[in-house]
C-alpha cells in the first residue's frame, strides 16, 4: 500500500515533467496506433474478400479486356453458381479531386455475389430495372449530399463523355470494414452507349466475378476456367478474390514495410526519451533512495518504486494515446474518406498500443532501476544538499 | 549490551576508499567503546573520517578489517539483508539535511521504519503519534516537509529515528543546516532523549556549542583518534 502511494505521488512530483512525458508517450502511442491502422487498412480488401468468389481477367494484364461472350461459357463450368461482368469506369465527379471508385456492374449478378452491400428490396429493384440506375455507398452519398432519385453526372476518362446516372440505392456495409464509398452503375448502360459511340470497345469486360458453390473447390474451378480459354485470343487468369486483392497490395508492399518500420521507430524514440526522463528522475532521488535503504528498505523496494513509476507514467500515456486514437481515426475517416474509406481502429491495434506503452515503461526503467537499487548507501547519502 | 556497560565497542577498525587505482586510508586502527546512555560527540576537521566512522557504527558501510560490536551483535559479520534488518530495529538516523521524503507527510515519514515491522496499522499509529508528541509536532503530522521549517523538519527526522525505539541514535551534523535557535532546540531534544529515554547518541559535529551538550567528545585527525 505504501509503495502504491509512493509511486503515485512520485509520478506527479514534477508536474510539468510528468505532463510532458505522459504527453510524449500519448502522442507516440497515438501515432503508432494510426500507422498500424493504416497498415491494416491496406490489407482490408484482402481480409474482407470472400472465399466463394473468383476473379477472372485477361491473362496478359488487367489492362486488357475479355469478351462478354465468355460469361456464358464460364457459367457452364461445374461448381460455378453466378458470373457477373465488371468494368473499372474511372469517372470524375465535377473535379479530379473528388475521387471515388466507380464501376460498371451487372446489377442482378452483382447483388447476388456481394451480399455485404445491403440495399432495401425497393432499391435493389430500382437498380436492376433502371438502365441509368446507380447505387452508392452511404458515406459517399453523405459526402456529396446525394439522395435517392438524384441525378449525378460523371465525366468519363477511360470511356469519354458525360455519363448521367440516377441514384437508385444507397447501400450500407454488412460489416464495419465494408467500404461504403463506392459507386456502381449498370454495365448495360455502359455497353449500349459504347455500341453507339465506340463500337470496337463494346461487349468487352474488365473482369468477371465468379461465384463458386464450394470454397474448397475454388482452385479447381479457377483452373477449369483458364483451361477452357487456353489457346484462345484472350486467355484468362482466374484466382480467388483474396489473391486478386493481394496482387494490388503487393504493388505497394515496400510502402507498407516503410510505414511499419516508422511505427516501430516512433516507439523506440519515445522509449529513449522516457528512459532519459526516468534516469534523470532516479539520479535526482539517489539520496532519497539511500535514506530509505538506511531505514532498512531493501533493493527490491527501491527497484519497485522506480519500475512502478516508469510503468505508471508509460501506461498513463498509453491510455491517453489509445483514447485519442479513436476520435482522430474518426476525423480521418470523415475528412479523408476518398483515401481511407474505412479507418477503423481494431481491438488488436488497441492491445498492441497498450503493449507498446508497457514495453516503453519497462524498458525505460531498466537502467534507472538498476542504478537506484544498487547504489551504496554511503555514496547515495553524499549526494544530498 | 555487554557486561561492562558498553553498548558500542570498536576494535582495530580500519577503512580505506579506492580512488582510481589508489587506495586512500580513511580510518586507521580505531578502537574505542561507548557506554549505554552516553551522548558522544565526534569532532574533527573535514576529511578526518568522522562520517565514515559514524557510517560504520550505523551499519551502512563496511570495515576493511577490525570488529564492531553493538548491543552484543558483531555487525561486521552480517550480510546486506541481515544488516538492513538490524539497522531497522537497532539504529535511529538523524542527518544534516533531514532526509525526509518530500512527497510524504510528517506522519508518513515517521511511519516509514515501522512499515518494515509486523505492526498493525493501529499499532503503527500509536507509535507515530507518541514519537511526534516527543518532538512536540503532533499538530503538524499532516504537513509535508516543504510546509515545515528547517528545525521542524529535523524534529520530524528525530521522531522517525526514535519511532522504533532503537538502542542507539546516530546523528551526522544534526544542527549543521539550522539557525542558532533551531539548533539549540534540536540539541535540547537530543539531550532529553538521553536523559528521559536513556538513548545512546553518537553525533558528528563541527560545532563546539553542539559538542558541549555531549558527555564525551572524541577527536579524529587524519583517520586517527587523537584523544586516546
Amino acid at each position: 500500500m505504501f509503495m502504491v502511494k509512493y509511486i503515485l505521488r512520485n509520478a506527479f512530483r514534477h508536474k510539468l515533467r510528468s505532463l510532458l512525458t505522459v504527453t510524449g508517450v500519448a502522442i507516440a502511442i497515438l501515432a503508432f496506433g494510426l500507422l498500424r491502422t493504416l497498415v491494416g487498412l491496406w490489407y482490408l480488401g484482402v481480409e474482407s474478400s470472400s472465399s466463394t468468389r473468383l476473379v477472372t481477367r485477361n491473362a496478359i494484364s488487367l489492362v486488357f479486356s475479355l469478351p462478354i461472350s465468355y460469361k456464358e461459357r464460364i457459367r457452364q463450368i461445374p461448381g460455378v453458381t453466378r458470373v457477373g461482368a465488371m468494368n473499372w469506369f474511372g469517372g470524375i465527379y465535377v473535379t479530379e479531386k473528388n475521387f471515388f471508385p466507380n464501376f460498371a456492374v451487372e446489377p442482378r449478378a452483382y447483388l447476388d455475389l456481394y451480399p455485404e452491400f445491403l440495399l432495401t428490396p425497393e432499391e435493389q429493384k430500382g437498380f436492376v430495372l433502371d438502365r441509368q440506375g446507380a447505387v452508392v455507398g452511404r458515406k459517399l452519398a453523405a459526402k456529396y449530399g446525394w439522395k435517392l432519385g438524384d441525378r449525378v453526372v460523371l465525366k468519363g476518362t477511360i470511356f469519354p463523355g458525360q455519363w448521367e446516372f440516377v441514384i437508385r440505392g444507397i447501400y450500407r456495409g454488412a460489416q464495419r470494414s465494408t467500404d461504403e464509398t463506392q459507386f456502381f452503375f449498370n454495365w448495360d448502360y455502359l455497353n449500349e452507349t459504347l455500341r453507339r459511340t465506340i463500337p470496337r470497345r463494346a461487349d468487352q469486360v474488365g473482369i468477371f466475378v465468379v461465384g463458386v458453390s464450394n470454397p474448397e473447390q475454388a482452385a479447381e474451378v479457377a483452373q477449369a476456367i483458364d483451361t477452357r480459354f487456353k489457346n484462345s485470343l484472350a486467355e484468362t487468369m482466374s484466382e480467388t478474390e483474396k489473391a486478386f486483392q493481394l496482387s494490388f497490395v503487393a504493388m505497394t508492399e515496400a510502402i507498407m514495410i516503410a510505414i511499419k518500420i516508422v511505427s516501430y521507430v516512433v516507439i523506440v524514440i519515445i522509449m529513449v526519451v522516457a528512459a532519459n526522463t526516468m534516469a534523470m528522475t532516479a539520479r535526482e532521488r539517489i539520496a532519497e533512495y539511500a535514506t530509505l535503504k538506511t531505514l532498512g528498505f531493501r533493493w527490491h523496494h527501491i527497484a519497485g518504486a522506480v519500475f512502478g513509476e516508469s510503468l505508471f507514467i508509460a501506461i498513463l500515456g498509453g491510455v491517453a494515446g489509445v483514447m485519442g486514437t479513436f476520435p482522430v481515426a474518426s476525423v480521418i475517416e470523415k475528412e479523408l474518406s476518398q483515401f481511407f474509406p474505412v479507418f477503423h481502429v481494431t481491438t488488436a491495434t488497441t492491445l498492441l498500443q497498450l503493449a507498446a506503452a508497457a514495453i516503453v515503461g519497462v524498458t525505460a526503467s531498466i537502467f534507472p532501476t538498476w542504478r537506484a537499487s544498487t547504489i551504496r548507501i554511503a555514496d547515495g547519502l553524499r549526494r544530498i544538499g | 549490551m555487554s557486561d561492562n556497560g558498553n553498548i558500542v565497542t570498536l576494535r582495530n577498525v580500519t577503512k580505506s576508499y579506492r580512488r582510481g587505482s589508489q587506495l586512500v586510508p580513511v580510518l586507521e586502527d580505531i578502537s574505542f567503546a561507548i557506554r549505554s546512555g552516553e551522548f558522544l560527540a565526534l569532532m574533527g576537521p573535514s576529511g578526518s573520517g568522522k562520517s565514515t566512522l559514524l557510517n560504520l557504527i550505523a551499519g551502512i558501510d563496511k570495515v576493511d578489517s577490525g570488529s564492531i560490536e553493538i548491543g552484543g551483535c558483531e555487525i561486521t559479520t552480517l550480510g546486506d539483508a541481515e544488516l538492513a534488518g538490524w539497522r531497522a530495529l537497532n539504529v535511529g538516523f538523524v542527518f544534516q539535511f533531514y532526509n525526509l521524503i518530500p512527497v510524504l507527510t510528517a506522519y508518513e515519514n515517521v511511519e516509514l521504519p515501522l512499515l518494515l515491522t509486523g505492526l498493525s496499522r493501529r499499532e503503527r499509529r500509536e507509535h507515530v503519534e507518541a514519537a511526534l508528541e516527543i518532538v512536540n509536532l503532533a499538530d503538524r503530522m499532516d504537513h509535508r516537509p516543504s510546509q515545515l521549517s528547517g528545525g521542524q523538519q529535523q524534529r520530524v527526522a528525530i521522531a522517525r529515528a526514535v519511532v522504533t525505539d532503537p538502542a542507539i541514535l546516530v546523528a551526522d551534523e544534526p544542527t549543521g543546516d539550522l539557525d542558532r535557535v533551531s539548533a539549540g532546540e534540536i540539541l535540547a531534544l537530543m539531550d532529553q532523549l538521553v536523559q528521559d529515554f536513556h538513548k545512546t547518541i553518537i553525533m558528528v559535529t563541527h560545532d563546539p556549542r553542539a559538542a558541549e551538550k555531549a558527555h564525551v567528545i572524541r577527536h579524529l585527525e587524519k583517520g586517527l583518534l587523537t584523544d586516546g
